[in-house]
């Protein structure tokens, strides 16, 4: 992103279209910067995870040994997870378990992590992976369904705002979406539960949700998750949107618009919307990035196996590895989703293609 | 952004509020006549005795839990409803009687055809194996395959988390290495399996809750071919009347049927629903929503209902409604190595000054916290007993300001002193306890500051004393049920300076009293219970004179029972919680 907040331009020179090169160049460029800002938040959370507690005196064998551990048994799980090695050695091995796999070793008891191998749960025994790969889908779903909701229906009611200003369209929209962003996720998913889970009985929610599940299933039990948590983002998107839209539509290019004759569908659609596009792709690109990371409030709510439940279940149980494999997945969903978003500023905004 | 006159914002206010009390009332639990399939058994009546006791088989029993177990593997397990529900899957060699109240500490032979006999100046336990027992694959369980499975607990870098009590006891030294280290034809010396159907332990030295030992599921046969070794608890294989049909951790447990358990060799076991289904989920009132609108019977947790929840469970289905018991004590201990500790009458002062009513009021009152402790130990424990050195129930709780100041006074510190409290902050009212006991000490000069800490932090925080001594902590309040319900599976590795370990320690007080250590001793090396119970008694009353450790509650709770369920009852052996692998319901 360029100084000032704006989309980095595509192009090194001036009034030249971005080719093909360009856009190689600026999309390598873009994923090291990816690659590097992952590396960093893993560095730090290792370091707070696996040195802060022992700086202040604490064992981390003991979080993996429960109740009535003796020395040996703590010295047997400090080789075989390698706490006596160096920060930096911890470090790297995690890093090339990822793409190579990885044995936890201590004399004849070895305990093998396939790659990819973001780390092995000694709680739950099994590949960290296997959690994150079960938890995936789940705040997949919950984020893309309640995505499009909130764009949808927040940009629409921003835009009607904008257009029917000082309207009652206006106060009412206005006034539900200071409700929306007011009301926390875990009020307003508790009352939906109340209402349309207990009371009339319409919607029925899974105790769990796999893959194995039809989609029925999951469309019954993401459509509560879905409107509650687009209820609480739509809002902030309506404001935002009717804010810009007033913005761009009083710009001097809307009226020579609107003067050459144009239609007002066409003003609003391809003039105004698409400018004002661009503040609110930027917002979303960090809001689906934040919800790939976990939904924690939602999923905790609504009990939907997804990440944000996983980090829930591994910060209260001090499942390490799993607090590092979420935290992983939450810095590569921000990274990546900051980078579509950059790359999706050229298609909407022709001012970035031609730099 | 154009502004509303002031009388219609007024009404849109008033509208906005009108709309969120009826949506928030559409919620509230509904109107009772959402009570699953029916009424209650009615309040209490699973306590010390069944509610609607029945022999009917089928249907799917359904369990809630806001946490998993903490394994599976039954040489793994360490918490109380873990071991109450691996009655389905596992056995032992003696387990506890499937009756209500004090009748359920009773052992009775489970995989033997009788309790233990005791020889060799009761050293020497031998039993002999039922038969017709198998495993879920309809192979022979052998007498082999128990020893097995109690070796597993000697291989203590990878089955981790387990109870330690057999190992030390078997094997005080840790000679023997484990099964998956010692290749030897022998194993563990100390168990003999002279036949299938024998099984010979040799204790070096005695102890008379051995038997108790072996009733946990530590005590659990493991079919060698099938020991995935630290990946057991992905799918234990099962001896008992259920098994494995879907496990996925912290999510999801379903057991079925396993039709080559015979009942004819399970004297103890009912068996009654066809498939018992465990959902692990993190909404603790969304749950308890659902335990009362029927979907679920009962909280595999067995930790009480939510304060909204048990508002409403009370009020409006109170019939399907235990007040039961925990076993578990809610304490200070007070340090003896942080200053002004180390002198009796300081520790004292802390008893005075005391508002144990107020520490209830705290926690929920006494049906939702509890009752006030006089006792170290919990009246299930046989050495309770009546005495109140400090006159707590005399007093009804309240403090005794006077008294406090005069020991203040005998230690040294008549205008009081300062300390240092610690207090889990994801342990339900703990920090409002320990904030509660702050304000109540304050009032006769002891200022207390606390420290909130994380629960699974413990053993490695309060658990270990240097990294208490560093932190200055001088108090620390927490909770503490039996492992077993005798002294030793209570009390000592609270008060017995042996177990004061570096790591993981329990010791919290810091009890270094060689009078205390021998009664220990003395009472584990007694095979009459009786006797054994007279010197808790002793001990319960060492430990309260000198103000080691403040007991201030006998903890309580609320606890929803589906009107499906059939056979409920609490046991002692698992207060708190149902027998669960007695429950069935109603179709």
């Amino acid at each position: 992103m360029a100084p000032g907040g704006g989309p980095e331009p595509l192009t090194r020179e001036h009034g030249t279209t971005a080719g093909p090169r360009t856009v190689l160049a600026y999309l390598i460029r873009r994923l090291i910067a990816v690659i590097i800002m992952v590396l960093v938040v893993l560095l730090a959370t290792f370091t707070v995870f696996y040195m802060l507690p022992k700086w202040a005196g604490q064992d981390i064998a003991v979080l993996f040994a429960g109740k009535q551990a003796g020395a040996e048994q703590l010295e047997g799980i400090r080789a075989k997870l390698g706490l006596n090695d160096p920060l930096i050695v911890q470090f790297w091995d995690f890093i090339k378990g990822i793409p190579m796999g990885r044995d936890y070793v201590n004399g004849s008891d070895v305990t093998h992590c396939p790659a990819p191998c973001f780390g092995y749960s000694f709680r739950t025994e099994a590949p960290v992976w296997e959690t994150l790969k079960d938890a995936l889908p789940v705040t997949g779903a919950l984020a893309a369904g309640a995505c499009v909701l909130w764009l949808g229906a927040g940009v629409l009611t921003g835009v009607v705002s904008a257009l029917k200003r000082g309207t009652i369209w206006d106060r009412a929209a206005m006034t539900t979406a200071l409700g929306g962003v007011s009301l926390p996720v875990f009020f307003t998913g508790m009352i939906a539960m109340g209402v349309f889970v207990h009371n009339l009985g319409w919607v029925k929610i899974a105790d769990s949700l796999s893959t194995d599940d039809s989609i029925d299933v999951w469309f019954q039990t993401l459509i509560l998750p879905w409107v509650v948590l687009a209820f609480l983002n739509a809002a902030m998107y309506a404001r935002l949107t009717r804010a810009t839209m007033l913005e761009v539509l009083g710009e001097d290019y809307i009226r020579t618009a609107r003067a050459k004759g144009l239609g007002e569908v066409v003003v609003i659609r391809r003039h105004a919307l698409r400018s004002a596009m661009t503040p609110i792709l930027t917002v979303f690109g960090l809001d689906l990035g934040v919800l790939m990371g976990g939904a924690v409030l939602t999923e905790s709510t609504f009990n939907l196996p997804g990440l944000g439940l996983e980090a829930v279940r591994a910060i209260s149980s001090k499942d390490l590895p799993v607090i590092l494999g979420v935290t992983l997945c939450a810095a590569l969903a921000i990274a990546i989703a900051n980078l579509v978003v950059d790359l999706l500023y050229a298609v909407i905004d022709p001012r970035v293609r031609l730099g | 952004m154009p502004t509303l006159p002031p009388k219609r914002r007024l009404a849109a206010g008033a509208a906005l509020v009108v709309a969120a009390l009826v949506t928030t009332t559409a919620c509230g639990g509904g109107d009772g006549d959402s009570d699953g399939d029916g009424k209650g058994a009615g309040y209490n009546a699973a306590l010390n005795k069944v509610a609607n006791a029945s022999k009917k088989t089928g249907g799917t029993l359904r369990m809630v839990g806001k946490q998993d177990l903490d394994s599976a593997d039954p040489q793994r397990a360490y918490y109380g409803m873990s071991w109450d529900f691996m009655r389905f899957y596992t056995r032992q060699l003696v387990s506890y009687d499937t009756k209500p109240g004090k009748a359920g500490t009773k052992l009775v032979p489970d995989l033997a055809t009788s309790t233990a006999k005791i020889s060799d100046d009761g050293k020497t336990y031998t039993y002999t194996l039922r038969d017709g027992l198998t495993w879920e694959d309809g192979s022979k369980l052998t007498s082999k395959d128990v020893k097995y499975g109690i070796e597993r607990l000697w291989a203590t870098d990878t089955i981790t988390g387990g109870p330690g009590y057999i190992r030390q006891t078997l094997d005080p030294k840790g000679d023997y290495k484990g099964p998956y280290k010692d290749s030897s034809a022998d194993g563990l010396k100390a168990i003999e399996t002279p036949d299938d159907q024998t099984i010979i332990f040799k204790l070096p030295k005695r102890n008379g809750d051995f038997e108790q030992f072996l009733a946990m599921p530590a005590g659990s046969p493991v079919k060698k071919a099938k020991d995935t070794k630290a990946k057991y608890t992905q799918r234990p294989f099962s001896s008992g009347p259920y098994k494995f049909s879907e496990y996925k951790a912290g999510k999801k447990i379903v057991l079925v049927r396993n039709d080559k358990w015979k009942k004819a060799s399970d004297p103890i076991r009912p068996a009654l629903p066809d498939k018992v289904d465990v959902t692990i989920s993190a909404n603790l009132e969304e749950n308890d929503k659902r335990l009362m609108a029927g979907d679920y019977d009962v909280d595999l947790n067995g930790t009480g209902m939510t304060q909204s929840g048990r508002v409403t469970a009370v009020q409006k289905h109170k019939d399907s409604v235990d007040n039961m018991h925990t076993s578990f004590v809610r304490y200070v201990a007070l340090i003896h190595t942080a200053k002004p500790f180390d002198n009796v009458h300081c520790r004292k002062a802390v008893f005075y000054g005391t508002d144990f009513a107020g520490l209830q009021q705290t926690r929920g009152g006494a049906l939702a916290a509890g009752d006030i402790a006089n006792s170290t130990l919990p009246k299930a424990v046989p050495g309770y007993s009546d005495y109140d050195p400090y006159g707590v129930v005399e007093r009804k709780g309240k403090p005794d300001a006077a008294k406090a100041k005069e020991e203040l006074k005998k230690c040294g510190k008549p205008d009081g002193f300062s300390a240092k409290i610690t207090a889990r902050n994801n342990n339900p009212g703990e920090v409002d306890t320990a904030e509660a006991l702050q304000a109540q000490l304050k009032k006769v000069g002891i200022n207390v500051s606390v420290e909130q800490l994380d629960g699974a932090d413990s053993a490695s925080i309060t658990g270990s004393p240097s990294v208490v001594r560093k932190r200055g902590y001088s108090m620390q309040m927490s909770g503490w049920g039996p492992d077993f319900p005798t002294g030793q599976g209570y009390a000592q590795p609270l008060f017995d300076s042996r177990f004061l370990n570096e790591n993981g320690n329990y010791n919290e007080s810091q009890i270094k009293d060689p009078k205390i250590d021998k009664m220990f001793d003395d009472a584990i090396a007694e095979t009459d219970p009786a006797k054994a119970a007279e010197i808790y008694k002793k001990l319960d009353k060492r430990i309260l004179d000198q103000a080691d450790w403040m007991p201030f509650l006998y903890e309580k709770n609320i606890t929803w029972r589906g009107p499906r369920l059939t056979n409920a009852y609490m046991s002692d052996a698992y207060n708190g919680r149902y027998d669960y692998v007695a429950l069935g319901v109603k179709k």
